[in-house]
């Protein structure tokens, strides 16, 4: 019985949220499909750091690796490099949080392995089937992967993070083996504006849509309400097509998941694909002018009103219920 | 070089799916299939590459029953030249359908793959990756940008951060986001023409490929319905619910 390998992405050293969820994805398929352990791996700059850290959650190993090849992220060399992992740790499953970066190199990794793949997983069930949405959500399928190799994405929002306890196991290095792939290179990198909090990981998120009419309108009534929740920004599809935002932004079906505390949309519809990122929310409220429009739906408080009126009175309206 | 775009269909995202009442699967009477808007995109960007003399040819191919051929004449009618059909009534993952693809490529020489970065229906987002391993070529996932540079592509990719430019050599696969393009609507005279263009039936069982699904659906069911909460009749009212019931502050 093999061990559960688990891609604990980090930035820079210091573990993410969505690490801390992956660790706990890990821990319940070691328990659900009774594997003997499961073993960190953390990849590029700072992932000695990162990896001993993993390591303060229940884990059994660590295997980092940290050669210049995996300081920029490329999808051939992490595939080569989880599988290098997978083979020094003796491990036969694999999990990560469906980022970007494990949308990418997951699958890759899967035909190294002779492996098949679950993408975005919501829940690891006792009978050791695996939940997931299809269909923008609107179907949830329970499957069974029937390989004996097997990897698992798992959607960030939908479990618990893991709970540290303490260990003082150390985290052990392992050689990268590249394949004969070209690994091509990274060209620029272009972040968006920061200063806000991760989507994934905020508290509170406030969404524009097309009724925005403008990337400056989005400046000028999205971001004052953001910043008095302290918030970060996401948008609809419409919106970010349109250019009223960057392309991260995206909440929905094809973009981010996202379960905050607080979700307000505001001059959102509401399409299915739209309410696929975001319906996990505990609290949803929806300001449109439209009192149909689908998104009053799934929200829990509706305010039927003109967003250019009504949002600058509730940013403002926050700001002195929280100075109070 | 040629480009070769495969297109899956899959169910209208305008009309809801309904399950089987035994969970089984959904219910596939009546359904009105469609392009999988992300391999509409791939057929676009391929023909504006062949547009620019970038490219020579654009194929098209898909996997499906006789009736798939409907989707394969629509990215004809947008100006593919030609497409194949790999017949299959069976069960689809994203595991048979790159081995499917992979062997498609085998049998001619391509300088790439474009597809979709997800088909909206099992929204799995595998299958191009599946492709680029199991051939051994470089991939550019998610790309709202492509620049093809003499052998090589230099492809702008939409990342949880922003976006992330990298350079790979061809041939590769890349799979597309939904800011790449828009695609153009099939215009009169090409839905005329693309009755004539060739379009090759394949046999699944002459490839050869394992056939056995790799992820196995159990049961499918609807996920429960999030109550409709109320509506509030001023700001006010909503910063105290907000307040005062939600202590969001």
């Amino acid at each position: 019985m093999g061990n559960v390998a688990v891609f604990v992405q980090h930035n820079e050293g210091i573990l993410t949220k969505t690490a801390l969820v992956s660790i706990a994805v890990a821990l319940q398929l070691k328990e659900a499909w009774k594997k003997a352990g499961v073993v960190a791996v953390c990849l590029g700059s700072g992932a000695e750091k990162a990896c001993n850290e993993a390591l303060q959650y229940g884990l059994d190993d660590g295997l980092y690796c940290n050669e210049p090849l995996l300081e920029k992220y490329l999808a051939t060399t992490y595939a080569a490099a989880l599988k290098g992992a997978c083979d020094a740790g003796d491990c036969d499953t694999v999990t990560g949080v469906a980022t970007t970066t494990v949308k990418d190199f997951f699958p890759r990794l899967a035909v190294m392995m002779d492996a098949a793949q679950a993408s975005d997983i919501v829940a690891v069930n006792g009978d050791g089937s695996l939940t997931r949405p299809m269909y923008a959500g609107d179907i949830l399928a329970d499957v069974i992967l029937t390989t004996d190799k097997r990897i698992i994405s798992a959607r960030g929002t939908a479990f618990a993070p893991a709970v540290k306890s303490s260990s003082d196991k150390k985290a052990n290095p392992f050689s990268l083996k590249m394949e004969g792939v070209q690994p091509g290179e990274v060209v620029s990198y272009e972040m968006s504006q920061g200063g806000r909090p991760e989507l994934a990981d905020a508290e509170v998120v406030v969404s524009g849509g097309r009724a925005l009419q403008s990337s400056e309108n989005f400046e000028k009534y999205i971001f004052p309400l953001a910043d008095a929740l302290g918030a970060a920004v996401g948008a609809s599809r419409a919106a970010v097509d349109s250019g009223y935002a960057p392309n991260d932004w995206q909440v929905g079906q094809t973009g981010k998941v996202v379960a905050p505390r607080l979700y307000i949309a505001v001059g959102i519809s509401g399409a299915i694909q739209h309410l696929a990122g975001m319906k996990d929310s505990k609290t949803i409220v929806a300001i449109n002018k439209d009192g149909d429009a689908p998104i009053f739906e799934v929200a829990d408080y509706g305010l039927v009103a003109d967003l250019f009126d009504a949002v600058p009175k509730f940013t403002e309206s926050i700001k002195k219920a929280k100075g109070s | 070089m040629k480009i070769l775009v495969p297109v899956k269909r899959v169910p209208d995202y305008q009309a809801k799916v309904k399950l089987k009442a035994d969970g089984s699967d959904i219910e596939r009477e009546g359904i009105k299939w469609i392009v999988n808007p992300f391999d509409e995109i791939a057929v676009e960007e391929a023909l504006r590459l062949k547009e620019a003399g970038k490219a020579t040819e654009v194929i098209v191919a898909g996997i499906g029953p006789e009736d798939a051929q409907t989707q394969l004449r629509y990215a004809m009618a947008m100006g593919a030249d030609s497409a194949i059909l790999v017949k299959y009534d069976g069960i689809i993952d994203s595991d048979l359908a790159s081995r499917v693809l992979a062997e498609i490529y085998k049998r001619s020489e391509y300088g790439l793959i474009i597809m979709g970065k997800q088909a909206i229906d099992s929204d799995a987002n595998q299958t191009a990756q599946l492709l680029a391993a199991r051939l051994n070529l470089p991939q550019a996932t998610f790309a709202s940008k492509v620049i093809i540079e003499d052998s090589a592509a230099i492809v702008t990719r939409e990342v949880d951060g922003g976006l992330e430019t990298i350079k790979i050599a061809l041939p590769a696969v890349i799979s597309t986001d939904l800011r790449l393009n828009e695609p153009r609507y099939a215009p009169l005279p090409g839905i005329m023409k693309a009755k004539k263009k060739p379009l090759e039936e394949i046999e699944i069982a002459s490839l050869e490929v394992d056939l056995a699904p790799k992820v196995k659906i159990l049961k499918m069911a609807a996920p429960s319905k999030r109550q409709a909460g109320r509506k509030v009749e001023s700001v006010d009212e909503l910063v105290k619910v907000l307040q005062n019931d939600e202590k969001i502050f």
